[in-house]
């Protein structure tokens, strides 16, 4: 048993390339990649380091929907025997498989995504009740590896390439429920406005493909109501 | 600001609209003439007030998506967008309110 593999090649132009890959049992995505590169093109270049779905960089576009290819069985996405690979869509592709994901994370950092506590280390630890309100809101949002797929999924970031992101958004979300955090005003001012939470059209896509089950969609609803009340009571 | 007046001006359409289709439908029951209507809107203030709002409301409802459409169809981003939206709505308003007086007096 064989399977039909394209896959592309090439930067921002380029074109696909087909390869035939021996099928196993449980083989995921990133093995067929792996394979082409070590048995059939050793010029093949593409991005992975942990293969168990801890580490986030192995995300690719697999028959048009992005996945991380080492979570991916071939038998799960592979219809009539037939892959097709690319790189992340919304990013720029510096080789084959491999996007800079430069934006990405710069992206993060305007949204102001650094922690900036009040306390020094001669201070006591900040005691935060696992049950409390605030922190069940982002039970799962902290959970994000930053593998880049609910951007790649978002079709606000193809038509506003200043869109922050479900990514980036997520994380301001997490520190906005931090209690600990002391710089929430300006994060609201950097995540408002045309670029910010208020470009998202709640598609949902996000929410869809993500792999770790996070809900991008409902922290980015959470902030507009956070930058709405801010706004209201005039501290943005 | 922007976000919150959309959100705001929806839910007031929301209700106009939903006032709208309903007293359409029950006001056309027995078949209605444009004699009728006006018969029913002139010197009426509390249609001038509902179809004042809703028409405002329109006003501000619909640059706003118009803004994100223009943005993000034909990547119309610049001051010049606003300008051109500004007019726009002020000239939805005119003509809006235009009716709305026209069925009044």
């Amino acid at each position: 048993m064989t399977l039909q593999v394209r896959v592309w090649r090439g930067g921002t132009s380029g074109e696909f390339q087909s390869f035939e890959v021996p099928r196993y049992p449980s083989q995921t995505v990133l093995d067929v990649v792996t394979h082409i590169q070590r048995a059939l093109d050793s010029t093949l270049a593409y991005r992975f380091a942990c293969r168990v779905g801890m580490c986030g960089s192995c995300a690719m576009t697999v028959n048009g929907v992005a996945r991380w290819t080492c979570r991916t069985h071939v038998d799960k996405v592979a219809t009539d025997g037939a892959l097709e690979i690319a790189p992340l869509r919304n990013l720029p592709v510096i080789r084959d498989l491999v996007t800079d994901m430069s934006q990405f994370f710069d992206k993060w950092a305007q949204a102001r995504g650094q922690f900036a506590g009040g306390t020094t280390r001669n201070d006591d630890f900040a005691k935060v009740e696992p049950q409390s309100a605030q922190r069940e809101q982002i039970d799962a949002a902290i959970e994000c590896i930053g593998c880049g797929v609910c951007y790649a999924s978002c079709d606000v970031v193809a038509w506003n390439p200043d869109y922050l992101g479900p990514a980036a958004l997520n994380r301001a979300w997490t520190l906005v429920n931090d209690v600990r955090d002391t710089t929430n005003a300006q994060r609201l001012r950097a995540i408002a406005g045309d670029a910010g939470c208020h470009a998202c059209h709640t598609h949902v896509s996000c929410t869809e493909r993500c792999p770790k089950q996070i809900s991008p969609t409902a922290g980015i609803a959470g902030l507009k109501r956070a930058v709405a009340k801010a706004a209201l009571r005039g501290e943005l | 600001m922007l976000w919150i007046l959309q959100r705001a001006s929806a839910a007031v359409l929301a209700l106009c609209v939903v006032v709208h289709l309903a007293t359409m439908i029950y006001a056309v029951q027995g078949g209605l003439s444009a004699a009728e209507i006006l018969g029913r809107t002139r010197g009426n203030y509390g249609w001038l007030a509902f179809y004042s709002t809703f028409v405002l409301a329109c006003a501000v409802h619909v640059p706003i998506g118009l803004r994100a459409v223009l943005a993000e169809w034909v990547a119309w981003r610049s001051g010049s967008r606003d300008i051109a939206l500004a007019v726009f709505a002020a000239l939805l308003a005119a003509m809006g309110m235009r009716a709305v007086v026209g069925v009044f007096l």
